[in-house]
Formats: structure tokens, sequence, C-alpha cells
């Protein structure tokens, strides 16, 4: 182990990291050679996709490998002072008052069997020499610092009863208490709504500002690192290939992952009349893998054979400001021409001519479950129609609904009021079958992991295709995988030995066997890398426009809605309450909700912008507010109107319905001007 | 230096895993296996039981069914190695022969058990409802009673022999089986490719076999072995109680029960075949072990 | 909280009537001519047909278990066919007998199990580990007449230690260890295996958690992430377990109560069984059966008493 070399004010420094994880027989690397520091006051993003070691940069730094993880070589220091030759006194010390550390899932990170208020004040106690009673008193001014409207209420509950977005303010709570130098988050609102998303960012920035703490933000989302840090460092395989300023990594990105990276994800705005997304070819190498040369090279469009018998140095760029490790830096000029005009080619040009053709049409649906909570109402009257030829976009958050919307269409579940009318519905289960499909969210387990996916495939065209021969089915099976880019060899393999891009295509070519004529489609892309979403969205595009389907679209993405959708419909709390083109529920006039969603997700995607910030909690479906529903949370309520009285549908023209009280004109006025901040 | 609480972080998923074929992990596991000194012990002596099982006559130097008058009671001598019975029977062919009674009941009745408890498991979790809460309740009923209790029951009024004690054994293992397969049944239900099968237009039992039954056979072969175990101890449980075998056959079980009187003066006749029957359990239970030990990591 | 205190009360109840069916049942189904084993051998028919009508052997099923049924619940147990006493005294005697020794093994054997499962947890794929799973996993899982026999030849027929034969125990502690380890023994060597596999188990899904993980990376002192953060989550589940175990106990104890010549309720079974003492065995089944399902539910009521999941809904 090296001595490093440690500038005084420098909070943390890695340098040279190399950690591999031993597996039976073999030492899988999974950090390679990785150097970055992070000064007092910096917030530093270190940004990559799942496999590229981020987590374990974050474990290595407090110091929480397993147990068969190897650090082959290099240093980690905080404070000076290396963590990784750190006596079990000397970290128990050091962590929560030098380093801290706040989780993906907080729920799962909170003991169960003890109140928040409790396992925060343990902090204070343990380290800071506080009796429990001051302790506790403490731990309710942090409380009130983290932006707990009750903070007495909340010290007494137990981590259960709260919301995603409130265990996590009590960890980030817990993790400053003891006011430590570095503060680490590990993808700390993957897995939260976009609204809570933006307050729990908003709340680390400001805190970090008020108490000065270094922070290392880990994401996969380089949106949202923008939004919080100067510096960013990209990850690919276990190698850091790009760090500078984040402005300018972002505008001018250095490298070809990152550049290829920034061109896979939909901007905001971008829709697919006016662009494309380029993905990255190839796939993200398996864990572990030897890599002589640059960890890029066998997806790069600008490798030369250089780059793969060495890896690349992260050297500065001629300004000295930022850095790269790529050898073919001068030629990234051609490779980013060439990617921006691939971008602003449009994917689709047709627009479907003549009237409307609904194909499915839903009308006052009602679906209840019963739960814990007694009987809940998850859907109340939702009317709701997908025209032939057009993808409808669903938007909604957690308590929405949209997930059973999708279900009940697609005949999972059975309504208990209202009706569901399309050419599939009253038939036998086979003729449905025939007529929709469904793609879900998770490909690890759409897919039965028993079955090859020749079997899988040959199945559903049994099961919905024309009558056909043994053989006949067989070459059948070879067609449907090769439109959905599928390889022959990965016919014969288990869903376990395939990615998770490739499981899902198996799972779309799966439901496209029959030739459906209605597609439902829940996050379909949610589940995988960001490389990889721009694959399976354009395979999902071009298989809807080539065959004239209508899909219903789900997805608690707004910039990926937008950028497929001819028309949009947003669900708030069991109801549908705005529906219309998506160039027109974009814009103003919208509803309050839609554009407290648009100005959460544009706050995320883009630099800065003042946000409207959502007050409460998503009220239970058990006890659904009166009135409005939305009226508790609303930031522009009106009063006791929004209350008492359920809101009027209001048309805005061209097939553009909202629900709201706000008459349409004052709405447009006011959601055209710039937003001042919260209610 | 205990450093096992901090360095507890749980282990990273490999995926090269997911690229071995399934011949190719499979040799591995054995090859893990027979690495560790508990499994192979347990092997050993489990094959050796099992072979006795099969060859006892050609191995053992008497009869063990030969009595002589004059022999009885006998202590281990050169010419009985063990020693003889009160009825002057070579206590070393009844131990080498006693084996297979045990060795025919325990897999054939599990069999029985793991079919039944299947069958019950996969129809009460895949359809749920009604169906599962009655068979729910009637299990916990069942289950109420200890299983000696319903063994003392049934085979008193049954008769006993190598038939009724599988046949019950069988029955009464089908409710604790059931249990644990209907418990990963539910796991199953509520994943999306079971949707995907009933958005096919695809019918109860075809999904209950062809689609959730492959992805629980790992779950019913731990369970299986965990019962052979089970069966083992019930059935020469039964046999001590005389509910089981019947005299003059060797069983272990029927022998230490018989044998029980001769224990102050004569404990050869009931030590021998108590260390046999500790040998066979025990081995069987290395190998269990071991297993899910090594396919647990 | 309180729906589901009414619901596992109410799922109890039935699966109590089921069982006092199958009992019922069961019992009617033995064969044997009751009154001829009254009797015996040199009764003549009339005499047999004459205590049969005397008992209501002859009317109907439904209206014998009613009877049945509701003389239980008023503790009038009728009167033992071959020893002719009171069902009553004879089963709760003996009953409580076996509750000594089941409660003996208990205590002795149950710290032990859950702290050596525990420290096995701890020091996880190390030595000792190995060495307490071993031994708990594959040298205990033997049947308790192995054991038994065994223990009754080394140690009371060789060493003289203890009394081949057991009674009941007076209050002393000399007595009750004399008359009681011997027949405990087998029990408590089950009772390891089963309980610190479990106890090791619950103990490691807890160590990896990732509340622990928490609790760890906050900087705690490690007594604090074991007992108050570790432990506590993890044993919850372990003693419910071991609560189920007990309530099962009682029943299982027929086979050391035969070997040891212990006058508990398991040896009451196994007689009344063979020789078709049909109120006897009624009673005394019906009365495991009963302790069994009562303990399952105190066990359920007191995991949901502590878990505050299940506490606050």
């Amino acid at each position: 182990m090296t001595i490093p070399e440690v500038t005084p004010n420098e909070v943390l420094t890695i340098e040279s990291l190399s950690v591999g994880y031993r597996s039976k027989m073999h030492l899988l690397p999974v950090l390679r050679d990785v150097s970055f520091s992070i000064r007092q006051g910096e917030a530093y993003g270190l940004v990559g996709e799942s496999g590229c070691g981020k987590s374990t940069v974050a474990m290595a730094i407090m110091s929480y490998l397993a147990s068969n993880a190897v650090i082959e070589s290099g240093s980690i220091s905080v404070l000076g002072q290396d963590v990784v030759t750190a006596t079990p006194h000397q970290l128990r010390e050091w962590r929560g008052t030098r380093m801290a550390m706040v989780y993906q899932d907080p729920g799962s990170s909170l003991n169960p069997a003890m109140r928040v208020g409790r396992q925060v004040a343990e902090v204070y106690h343990y380290h800071g020499q506080a009796s429990w009673s001051e302790a506790m008193d403490r731990t309710r001014e942090m409380f009130e610092k983290v932006r707990f409207s009750d903070p007495g209420r909340i010290l007494e509950r137990y981590p259960h009863e709260l919301s995603g977005g409130q265990q996590q303010r009590v960890m980030i709570a817990m993790a400053l208490a003891a006011n430590p130098a570095l503060l680490v988050l590990d993808e700390p609102t993957t897995g939260l709504d976009a609204t809570v998303e933006a307050d729990i960012l908003d709340l680390v920035a400001q805190l970090r500002s008020d108490l000065g703490t270094a922070t290392l933000f880990i994401s996969h989302n380089l949106g949202i690192v923008a939004r919080l840090c100067e510096r960013v460092g990209v990850l690919y395989a276990g190698r850091l290939v790009e760090e500078g300023p984040t402005t300018e990594v972002l505008r001018r990105p250095d490298h070809p992952y990152t550049i290829g990276l920034l061109n896979s994800v939909p901007k905001w705005g971008s829709t697919k009349r006016a662009s494309r997304l380029v993905p990255i070819p190839g796939d993200l190498p398996p864990l572990g893998q030897p890599m002589p040369g640059c960890a890029f090279a066998s997806r790069c469009e600008i490798v030369r054979p250089e780059c793969e018998t060495s890896p690349p140095p992260l050297a500065p760029n001629r300004a000295g400001t930022a850095k790269s490790a790529c050898l073919q830096r001068d030629n990234l000029e051609e490779l980013r021409s060439r990617l921006t005009s691939a971008v602003s080619t449009p994917v689709v040009i047709n627009r479907r001519s003549g009237p409307p053709e609904p194909v499915i049409v839903v009308d006052h649906l009602v679906k209840r479950f019963r739960g814990d909570q007694g009987e809940m109402t998850v859907l109340s009257d939702v009317s709701l129609t997908v025209n032939a030829g057009e993808i409808l976009g669903l938007v909604g958050e957690s308590g929405s609904g949209k997930t059973t919307l999708a279900r009940t269409i697609a005949g999972l579940y059975r309504p208990d009021g209202g009706t569901i009318e399309s050419r599939g519905e009253g038939q036998s289960a086979d003729a449905k079958a025939h007529y929709l499909q469904m793609v879900f969210q998770n490909p690890d387990t759409a897919l039965n992991p028993s079955q090859s996916v020749s079997r899988i495939l040959g199945r559903a065209v049994k099961r919905l295709g024309p009558k056909l021969s043994t053989h006949e089915r067989a070459q059948r099976v070879v067609e449907l995988a090769k439109s959905v880019k599928l390889q022959g060899y990965h016919l014969q393999l288990r869903p376990r030995a395939l990615s998770g891009g490739l499981k899902q295509r198996v799972a779309i070519g799966r439901a496209f066997a029959g030739d459906p004529a209605v597609v439902v489609l829940d996050e379909p892309a949610s589940a995988l890398d960001v490389s990889v979403q721009a694959t399976i969205l354009n395979l999902l595009v071009s298989l809807q426009d080539d065959r004239d389907l209508a899909y219903l679209f789900i997805s608690h993405d707004l910039a990926v809605v937008n950028y497929l959708s001819d028309r949009i419909a947003v669900m708030y709390l069991g109801e549908i309450i705005e529906v219309g083109p998506a160039e027109s529920v974009i814009a103003p006039p919208h509803h309050p909700y839609t554009e407290v969603l648009l100005s959460a997700n544009s706050a995320v995607n883009s630099e800065g912008g003042e946000r409207i910030r959502l007050t409460g909690q998503m009220p239970s479906l058990a006890q659904p507010p009166t009135g409005c529903r939305f009226h508790t949370r609303c930031p522009r309520v009106l009063g006791d109107q929004c209350r008492d009285v359920v809101p009027p549908v209001q048309v805005a023209g061209d097939g553009h319905m909202l629900r709201c009280h706000i008459p349409l004109e004052e709405l447009r006025i006011q959601q055209s001007r710039p937003v001042p901040p919260t209610v | 230096m205990a450093q096992t609480l901090d360095t507890t972080a749980p282990q990273p998923s490999n995926d090269l895993t997911a690229l071995q074929t399934r011949g190719g992990r499979f040799r591995e596991v054995m090859a893990e296996l027979f690495h560790s000194p508990a499994f192979v012990v347990g092997f050993v002596v489990f094959v050796f039981w099992v072979v006795d099982a099969i060859f006892w006559q050609s191995i053992a130097p008497q009869s063990p069914q030969a009595i002589h008058p004059f022999l009885t009671l006998k202590p281990p001598s050169t010419s009985h190695w063990f020693g003889t019975d009160w009825l002057g029977r070579d206590v070393f062919a009844r131990v080498l022969g006693g084996s297979t009674s045990i060795l025919e009941i325990a897999p054939l009745a599990t069999l029985l058990g793991i079919l039944g408890g299947t069958a019950v498991g996969l129809v009460t979790g895949f359809y749920g409802g009604a169906v599962d809460t009655l068979t729910m309740r009637l299990v916990d009923a069942f289950l109420a009673f200890p299983l000696i209790i319903i063994a003392v029951l049934v085979l008193s009024l049954l008769g006993s022999s190598e038939i009724t004690v599988i046949v019950l054994i069988g029955v009464i293992f089908t409710p604790v089986v059931s249990r644990t397969v209907r418990s990963v049944v539910l796991v199953e239900r509520d994943k999306e490719y079971v949707a995907a099968a009933r958005l096919r237009g695809e019918n109860g039992p075809y999904i209950m076999v062809f689609e959730i039954l492959p992805n629980i056979t790992s779950a019913i072969i731990v369970e299986a072995t965990v019962r052979v175990g089970y069966a083992i101890f019930t059935a020469a449980t039964l046999s001590f109680l005389s509910l089981g075998i019947q005299p003059p056959s060797p069983d272990w079980g029927l022998t230490i029960a018989e044998g029980r009187t001769y224990l102050s003066f004569a404990p050869w006749v009931v030590i021998f075949p108590a260390l046999a029957l500790a040998t066979l359990v025990v081995s069987i239970n290395l190998i269990v072990e071991s297993v899910q030990r090594v396919v647990n990591s | 909280m309180t729906i589901y205190i009414v619901k596992r009360v109410l799922l109890a109840l039935i699966t109590l009537v089921l069982v006092s069916l199958i009992i019922f049942v069961a019992a009617e189904v033995l064969p044997g001519n009751i009154g001829r084993t009254i009797l015996g051998h040199f009764a003549t028919n009339a005499q047999v047909q004459a205590i049969n009508v005397k008992l209501g052997l002859n009317r109907p099923v439904l209206e014998r278990y009613w009877d049945w049924i509701t003389s239980f619940i008023r503790g009038r147990w009728g009167s033992s066919y071959s020893l002719q006493v009171p069902v009553f005294g004879l089963v709760m005697r003996r009953f409580l007998n076996s509750i000594i020794l089941g409660a003996f093994a208990l205590v002795l054997i149950v710290p032990v199990s859950v702290g050596l499962g525990v420290v096995a947890a701890l020091r996880r794929n190390h030595f000792t580990d190995r060495a307490i799973t071993l031994v708990g996993m594959s040298m205990l899982a033997l049947p308790e007449f192995v054991t038994g026999v065994l223990a009754l030849i080394v140690l009371s027929i060789q060493f003289h230690w203890f009394p081949v034969s057991s009674v009941v125990p007076s209050a002393n502690p000399v007595s009750i260890v004399r008359n009681l380890f011997l027949p405990a023994l087998p029990e408590m060597v089950l009772i390891f295996g089963y309980v610190s596999r479990m106890a090791r188990a619950g103990t490691v899904e807890v160590l990896e958690s990732n509340y622990v993980r928490t609790a760890v990376l906050k900087g705690l002192p490690r007594s604090r992430v074991l007992f108050r953060h570790a432990l506590r989550n993890s044993l919850l589940p372990t003693i419910t377990v071991i609560a189920v175990q007990a309530g099962y106990l009682v029943g299982s104890l027929v086979v050391v109560e035969t070997i040891f010549n212990y006058p508990g309720i398991g040896n009451l079974i196994y007689t009344a069984a063979l020789s078709h003492d049909q109120p006897v065995l009624q009673a005394a089944v019906f009365l495991v059966a009963l302790v069994y399902t009562v303990t399952n539910l105190t066990a359920d009521l007191a995991y949901a008493a502590l878990n505050p999941r299940v506490r606050l809904g």
C-alpha cells in the first residue's frame, strides 16, 4: 500500500484503488486503478451503470467490503488517515463522525423494531456523549432541519409507518447527526417517485451548503448528479474514464462512453418525431472480465488497435480543467457530429390520418382490493380510450393505480364496476389473447427461468399464432427472434444466461408472437440500464410503427413518455386527471399535478430552475380525500371548493381534457409565468 | 481477530455463474462436496449401509435366524463378533441384516409423502381461496397431533406390516411437505411469467405443472432429503414401539425393543443395533447438511 | 391488531373442532368390542351386550359425539375401561408428570442451544461454527430411543449414576436431577439440534441485513449492534419456534417414557391405544392436541405483540 499524497484540505483521497472479489477459483476484478479526491465542502458525483463498481467504491470508503473482497492495491484516506489499514477501534470512531453514508433502500436500512427517533438519537448518544434525553432533543432539532413538518410525531414512529421519502430523510438526519466531514450517498433516490426525489435532492443540496459537508453522490443518473455536484466522475466497468466540472462534462463530454450515454437518453422535450435515441452498441461487459486495454474498447466506435493493448491513462485536456481516459481524443469531434445528426433524425414521420379509431374503450372502471387496512378502491371511475395506431402514455406515481389499470385492461383482474370494450372483450380467453398482449416491467421474473428462449417463444407461437406444423413453427420462432434483434445462439439459452436487455427482448418477442392489435407495456424499460433502455425503446417504437399497433405505455419517467407517446394520460390516486395529445398536455394549461410532475422532471434533467415543491404525503387509497383528490397537496388550491366539490372536466381543445376547478384561461396565464418557490 | 461484525457485507452477484452450463455447475458442486470431509464420511458410511442392505446375505458369516439354544446371551467373541442374543442368534449377522427394512421403508415413504405433498401444495398454493383455507385448516388440525400418536392410533387398528408403515409415514408427511411446497408456489405464482401464461390463455393445470412445477423442484428436492432423515427416524421409532415390522425380522428398532429386558446383563444385544442405526442416521444428516451448505453458498 | 387476535382465535377454535372430530371418529373406528374388553373373555355375549347398551354404545354417532364434547368441556371425562378409575384424575396426573419432564428438558437445553446458535452465527464459516453446526445437525438427529437406550446402558447400568427407572421426583433438586436427567436427555439432544440451527439461521440472516449494516456504519459499539439491533430481531422468530416446539413436546415423550417407565401422558396414550381404552385415549389425545393448539396460538399472539409491524397494523 502506498502512502498517498494528500493535499491538506482534501477530505477523501482515493489513489489507484483496485478491488476484486474472490469467487471459487477466480479473482474477479471490480475496480481497476481508480483515483479521485474530494475537497472540503465539495460535491463530487460518481456516475455509472450497473456493474461498474460504484457501490464497491462506497463500501470501500466505509471499510465494509464483503468478506470475499480483496483490495489488490491502492489506498483510501479520509481526512488524511488510511481507512484500509485502520483498526476496528479507529473505524468505530470514524464512522459517523468523519464519514457517513445514506443508502439506496431506506426501508430495509432501518431497524424495524426500533422507533426512528431512537435510531438517530443513538448517534448523538454514542458519538456525542449526550444523555438519551439530550440526544432525543437534538434529534428533534435535526428532524426539523430535514423538513419534517411534525418532528415530534416522527420521533415515535417505526420505519414501516413512514413513506419512502420520509424514511430517507430519517437516514439523512442520521448520517449528518455527528457532522461528518464526508457524506456518501449511494443511489439515495432510486425507487422514489419523481416528486419525492426532487424533494430529497433539494434537501441534500441545502444541508450540504449549510453544513459544508463534502459529498460523494453515487448514481446512474447524470441528470441528478448534475443538479447537485460541482464535479463528476464517470465510471465504466471499474475504470474512471472521465472526470471534470459537471457543466463541462455534460455540455462537451470528452469520452466516447459519456458521449454515447448522453445520446441514448431522451433529452427533455424531445419527441420521436423530431429525434431518436442512439444506443451504445453491444452490452455491458460481465462482472470481472479481464480487460487488458481500455474498458470501453469492445463497444467503442472509434476504437483503434492501440486501445486494446494497454489501459489509457486519465489525462487532462488542453485547458487542464477536466480529465479523460481516451487515446483517440482528437477524433472525438467526428464521433460527436455523427451522433448529433443521428440523434436529430426522427424515428417516426407518419402520422395516422383520419379520425381516431378506438380499439379499447374503458368506461367508468372501478377496481377494489382488500388490504390490511380494509378495502381500498384502487381505481375509481376511470374512463380512457386507446386508439388504433397510437401510443397512449400513462403517467403516475406510486399509488396512482396505473399498474392496476394496465392489468385490468389486460384481463388479469376482473373489474368491480364499469366496462372495458374492445374487439377482444367478451370473447374466449384465447381470442382475447390474440388481440391484446402485455410486456412487464421486470425481465428477471417475466420469463420462466426453467425454459429456454426457443421454448418460451415456441409456446407463444403455438398458442397465439396460426395453426402450423412443427417445422413451420420452428421457422416462425427464428423469424420472431430476428424481429427483436436476437441472435440464433440465444435460442438455446435459458434466461439466467441473458442480460436484462436480452431478456426484455425475449419478453417482447413473446408478446408479439401472435400479432396482437394492442399491447400494454408496464414500464418495459425502467428496470434496465440506461444504455440498454434506448435499444428497447427504439425496438418498441419501430415495431409499433411497422405494424400500426396501439400501445398503452406506462411509465413514471415523463421524459420517456413525452418522447414516445402520441397522447398522454395522467393518473393520481386512482383517477385520470388529465388526458390529451402529448404536446397539449406538456404545455400550459395543464392540471396542477401535471405541472408539478413536469417541474420535478425538468429540475432533475436540466440545470437548475425553480421548482414547485409538493407538500405532504400521498394520501392512502383506503381514505381518499374528498372533492378533488389532489386538494390536500395542490400548490394552486383554491380553498373549500376544492375540498368539497369534485372538479368538473374541462375541455381544452382537440381531445385535451383535465379535471380542475380553476378555469382554463386562469391556468394558462398562471402556468406560463416563471414559477415562484413554494406555497 | 473477531471481525465478523465488521466485514459482513453480503456478496455481490456473479454473472459468470449464469454463463455456466447445467452440467458444468453440477460437476462443480460435486467436486466441492467431495472436498468436504463431513460429506465424504457421511457418503462412505451411507453407501456402506446401502450395499449392506442389498448384499448382506452374501456378507454375513452366519444366518441371523439360526437359533442356537445353548449359546444364548454370549458376550462378543471370535466366533460371534457381536455376541449372541437371547435365542442364541448371532448379533453381528442380525445387525447386518437390519438395514434392509429401514432402507426400503424410508425412501418409499418419503416418495409417497413428496408426491402427495407436492400435489396438495401446488393446488392450494395456486388456487388459493376457499380450497386453500379449508385445506390449511385440515393440515393444522392434523399437525396438532404428535406424529407418534397418529401412528400409534392407525397402526393399532390397521395392524403392522412394511406396507402399512410406508403408507402411514407417507400420509403423515403429506401435510408437512404440502406446507413447504405451498409457500414456494405462492412466491412463484405472483411472478410475471405466470401472468404472461394466463394472458396466453393457458389453463390452471397447465400453469401448475409446466410453468410453476419446474421452478420449485430444487425446493422439493431439499425437502425430500430432509424428509428421508425423518422417515428413518420415524420408521425406527415405530418398530421400537412394536408398531412396525414384526419379529423375527432383524430390524434394528425391533431388536432394540426386544432386547431391552436383557439390558443390564447383556447390553451388546442392544448396543450394536443402536450404534448401527446411529451411524446410518448421522451419515444421512452429514450428507444433507453438506449438500445444503454447498448449494446455498 | 384486535382483528388479528380475533381471527387467530377463531382459526384456533376451528382447528380444535376439527381435531375433536378426528379423535372421535378415529376412536370409533378402533376395532374391538368395548364390552368384551371390559368384561374379559369369560363373559357371555348377553352380558357384553348389556354392558354395551349401558354404556350407550348403540346410540347414533352424532349424539355420542355431542355428549362427549359437552362432557369434556365440563370436565366429566368418564372412567377408564381397563383400569376402572376416573379418566380425569388419571389423565391430568400423567399430563402434569409429562410437563415436569418436558419443562426440565427445555429449561436446561434451550438457553444453551440459542446461545451456541448465536455464537455459530457470529463466527460463521470459521471453525467454531462448523463444529457447532456439525454436532448440532448431524450427530444429534438421533431417534430418542437410540439415545435413551445408549444413555441407559452407559450412564445407568455401567456407571450407576442414574436409576434405570424414573419416578416422578420430589421437590428436592437432587431427586429431580437423578430422576429426570436420563429421560430428558434424548429430547434435549433433539431440541439442541433443531433450536441451535434456527437460532443460527435467524441470526445470520439478520447479521447480513441492511439495518445491521447501518448500525455498524454509524459507528455504534459492537455490543449495541449485536444486542439491540441484531438479536432483538433475530431471536423473536426463534422464540416463537421454541414455543411451538414446547407445545409439541408433551405428546412426543412417549418413547422416553416407555424406556424409562416414566408415568407420563405419552406412555398412557400408548397403552390406552393398545388396550382400546376409548375414554382414556380420547381424553388424553385431545388434551395433547389442545395444548399444542393453545401454545401455537399463544406463540402467534406473542409474536404479534412484539412485532411492531403487526401490532400497529
